[in-house]
């Protein structure tokens, strides 16, 4: 553990951090640009100048490593300045430098007010510049459909080169030319085809990036800040909502060590428009074959005139991809009510059962486990399209050299290399009794995994893929109960899912799962269907039962519906997610819901009454008390109830005949897994260059 | 300096005939599997040669492919070094030396003679035969001024001695690099001065 002296402050820092590190350990303020805490160190910048005493000249603290730093002449430990008049001279000298070749455009700039070169010109620069010759002009680029690039504006700190490289895994920007001309880039202006590209947004320390759609729009300081989760995938990603007026402006991402880091995909990034665009503001009443407006009144007598006829026995609920725990619970808490058994959440037709145990439907490891792991085995999933944050987790220990990948099902570009080990369920089963070579690779691993993805999941026999895949755990050593290691995952796709599993929003006693119970509306044994947020059905399935669609957008439910009941969108309401790995996490309303639209939860309140099933809370609070009296793990926000090891363990000795045919891609299209997703324009223009990028790719791609 | 960017006129494609590509091969296996990319600039320096001097976009990206890199960094290579020529040159393609030493000795007269009997800088003459652009110090001050054409040094050279040069090549006369003067390398100029007598 190196000492030093920063300012004449003793301070004792850990091995391995760099000199920025230990100064700001020590409480003094490093400026920087170039520098990321995520990222490889470039030390160009050379805001970050510090005197080192002993030194002739000030040195850049962010490539500076403390262990290497010299002690004084009498053994005293290294003695470093922040606050001299060296390093304030040193900081004017290489702001007016920066500043050389900076248009002075900060009032037409859209990252005024949030700008590092503003806020550290004005913390660390002069007042002036005796700088008398043209400033120099690059050309903009054009680098995709979401960031804006004035490059005029660049410091050349190649923040968003090294984070395309590193984080994204995808080698798409760079620098060309050099010295003044040096330019950043795409090859030959191709627009990127990263999923995260929108994080170099937020890295950019000026203006040169920032995002198209938000262009103009707004000053950071008009604007509201919500903290929240995103909805957009299993991850439950942080994110933070600017909204100004009642609409939401952007949407940035919340640093979270065990979810996100401090990246969200662009998906997450870029929906925003779709909250404003095929939204429900008014309920609605099928008439004579045709939607007509209606007041919650007349759709109340006519649910309830259904839900009379129909009988408890008859009706069935849907639960979709982005609803929250709490009106779940309601509509759970109805259907008990009611004496209905017939409840899926899991809209994917999967065979998860909560009764079984946590610990059989999460991504076990935790997300920040990746960071240990040293093998990982990948069966029938994406994760690039599941979960693309998580996939710069696992580039992350793959680009160390720590993680050893295998993959069974379908082969993709994922950003790094893997062991292609075969397509369908045959090659898990090699894989589970050891008798393929990668299972070697695992069983020598110290922190083995599998993560077990929608491609495995969302097919007909998925119990039989889960029972090998519990094997394969089981038997190649990613159980290890002294330890406290659980290698068995399962990565979700959809927001809801875990939550709806944790609530036991499956089919009760005596009730029919999903696709039974779509079987019986062809069949007229279900008569009535409610359908919460659930659009990623086949809605012509749903024969002629009278269906009830409750939700945001107007998508693929509401369009099959009789009757639609307008919902908030995950902006617009306070709900609680729990992400694939168990993670309870909280989201805040930032804006109301547009028109007639309504919490979901009040709705569901609403209409119990009307049913005569009131249910016993009025208010969010009280709804939340009772979930937290039947489920306790929900009232510890952020935290992870961690399942029993044993309960996968139970899980290898199901039954395992399988279909035998390779794992699909489940998510065809990355920019349009959600209503939301769909609504949005941004996400289309996304979705069809990435089509066109398919078809007309040439060579290797990055 | 100034910024440098590809041709707008590209060629379809390009490959390593096959005297080069085995060349190629040979300079790739020098070096451990996984460290492939440390032969790029000779690569994209044997591809300029092949193509007549010039670096086109599809050897580039032959390249990057050869090398398993993606393309935007072999771009970032070949516009980061100015010896990579992004636009065709002329058969003689000289390089002339402007940095002070030179331009001490006169290499801006010869600057004129290129303007006057080539044309201006960066531009292929008509009949292809010359191209000309002026480069930082080539590292023989000793002879200053001097030009490179091609591969070869010219050396000492004033304008009488530079444009005779020039027509020369333009006859197609065969012409001898290193030193125009009565000059053995960079021996004194005016005659040894020491070492000049018998003992």
């Amino acid at each position: 553990m190196p000492k030093l002296i920063i300012n004449d402050k003793p301070i004792e820092v850990e091995d391995g951090l760099n000199l920025l590190q230990a100064c700001e350990l020590a409480g003094e303020e490093i400026p920087r640009f170039c520098y990321h805490e995520r990222l490889s160190i470039a030390g160009n910048c050379r805001m970050c100048l510090v005197e080192v005493v002993g030194m002739p000249k000030p040195v850049a603290s962010c490539h500076m490593a403390v262990n290497d730093m010299r002690p004084g002449r009498d053994g005293s430990p290294p003695q470093v300045r922040t606050d001299s008049a060296v390093v304030k001279k040193a900081r004017e000298g290489v702001m007016e430098f920066l500043l050389i070749n900076h248009p002075l455009d900060c009032p037409i700039c859209d990252q005024g007010g949030e700008c590092d070169l503003q806020d550290q010109a004005m913390g660390y620069g002069t007042d002036g510049s005796r700088f008398k010759e043209n400033k120099r002009a690059v050309e903009d680029k054009n680098i995709g459909p979401l960031i804006k690039t004035i490059m005029t504006r660049c410091i050349q700190c190649t923040r968003c080169v090294r984070f395309m490289t590193e984080v994204a895994g995808v080698s798409e920007l760079g620098a060309i030319g050099r010295g003044e001309d040096m330019e950043i880039t795409t090859y030959l202006e191709r627009g990127m085809t990263s999923e995260l590209s929108g994080n170099v947004i937020d890295l950019c320390p000026v203006g040169a990036l920032t995002s198209k759609p938000y262009a103009f729009k707004a000053r950071p300081w008009e604007l509201r800040k919500t903290e929240s989760i995103d909805v957009m995938d299993g991850l439950g990603s942080n994110i933070r909502l600017d909204a100004r007026g009642r609409e939401i402006l952007r949407i940035l991402p919340r640093n979270h060590d065990g979810v996100n880091e401090e990246w969200i995909s662009d998906k997450a990034r870029f929906v925003w428009d779709g909250l404003r665009r095929g939204r429900l503001d008014r309920p609605y009443v099928r008439r004579e074959g045709k939607l007509r407006e209606a007041s919650w009144a007349e759709a109340f007598a006519e649910i309830a005139d259904r839900f009379e006829a129909a009988g408890p026995s008859k009706i069935g609920a849907i639960a979709g991809d982005l609803v929250a725990v709490e009106e779940m619970f309601a509509l759970k808490s109805l259907f008990t009510a009611i004496g209905s058994p017939h409840l899926d959440s899991r809209q994917d037709g999967t065979s998860f059962d909560p009764a079984k145990g946590r610990s059989t439907y999460l991504f076990n490891s935790t997300i920040a486990g990746l960071e240990e792991a040293d093998a990982l085995l990948l069966i029938g999933s994406n994760p690039r399209r599941e979960a693309a944050v998580l996939n710069s987790r696992i580039l992350k220990g793959w680009r160390s050299g720590r993680l050893k990948i295998g993959l069974i099902g379908e082969p993709g570009d994922l950003t790094y290399d893997y062991d292609y080990l075969g397509a369908g369920p045959q090659t898990l089963a090699d894989v589970a009794a050891g008798k393929h070579p990668f299972a070697d690779v695992l069983k020598a691993a110290k922190r083995p995994m599998l993560i077990l993805g929608q491609g495995a999941l969302a097919r007909p026999d998925n119990a039989a893929i889960i029972a090998l895949a519990a094997q394969a755990a089981k038997n190649l050593g990613m159980l290890r109960e002294e330890e406290g290691w659980n290698g068995f995952n399962i990565l979700h796709d959809a927001a809801a899912r875990v939550g709806g599993l944790d609530l036991g929003f499956v089919p009760q006693e005596g009730g029919l799962a999903l696709d039974a119970m779509l079987e019986g509306a062809r069949d007229g044994d279900i008569e009535l269907l409610y359908l919460l947020g659930a659009d990623e059905l086949d809605m012509s399935a749903t024969g002629d039962a009278f269906v009830i669609y409750q939700g945001s957008h107007g998508d693929r439910g509401a369009r099959f519906a009789d009757i639609i009941l307008p919902g908030a969108a995950y902006t617009e309401k306070n709900g609680t997610y729990v992400n694939t790995e168990g993670r309870v996490q909280m989201a805040q309303r930032a804006v109301f819901p547009p028109g007639d639209a309504r919490e979901d939860w009040t709705i569901i309140r609403a209409l119990s009454e009307r049913l005569g099933h009131k249910l016993p809370f009025d208010s969010l609070a009280e709804l939340r008390a009772r979930l937290y009296a039947e489920h306790p793990h929900f009232a510890a926000s952020d935290d992870i109830a961690r399942g029993n090891i044993a309960d996968v363990a139970a899980l290898a000795s199901g039954k395992t005949t399988f279909e035998d045919r390779p794992f699909g891609a489940v998510i065809e299209d990355f920019y349009q897994t959600n209503p939301i997703a769909r609504a949005s324009s941004i996400m289309s223009e996304l979705s069809a260059l990435a089509r066109e990028d398919d078809h007309g790719a040439t060579g290797t791609d990055g | 300096m100034s910024v440098r960017r590809l041709d707008p006129e590209q060629p379809a494609s390009f490959e390593f005939n096959a005297q080069n590509l085995k060349w190629a091969q040979q300079q790739i296996a020098k070096y451990p599997e996984g460290r492939q990319a440390a032969a790029v600039i000779p690569l994209l320096w044997r591809a300029q040669e092949q193509h007549d001097g010039w670096l086109p976009e599809p050897a580039i990206r032959a390249v990057a492919e050869m090398l398993g890199m993606p393309y935007i960094r072999v771009y970032e290579i070949a516009t980061f070094y100015t010896m990579f020529n992004l636009s065709p040159v002329g058969k003689y393609f000289i390089q002339l030396c402007g940095t002070t030493p030179c331009m001490l000795r006169g290499s801006e007269e010869l600057r004129a003679i290129c303007q006057k009997m080539i044309g201006p800088e960066k531009k292929v003459t008509a009949d292809g035969l010359f191209s000309w652009m002026e480069v930082e110090c080539l590292g023989a001050c000793v002879n200053a001024p001097m030009v490179q054409i091609n591969k070869d040094y010219f050396e000492d050279l004033t304008p009488d001695i530079f444009t005779s040069l020039l027509q020369k090549l333009k006859a197609g006369v065969a012409v001898k690099p290193g030193p125009q003067i009565n000059r053995q390398f960079s021996a004194p100029a005016s005659g040894l001065r020491t070492l000049n007598t018998d003992r």
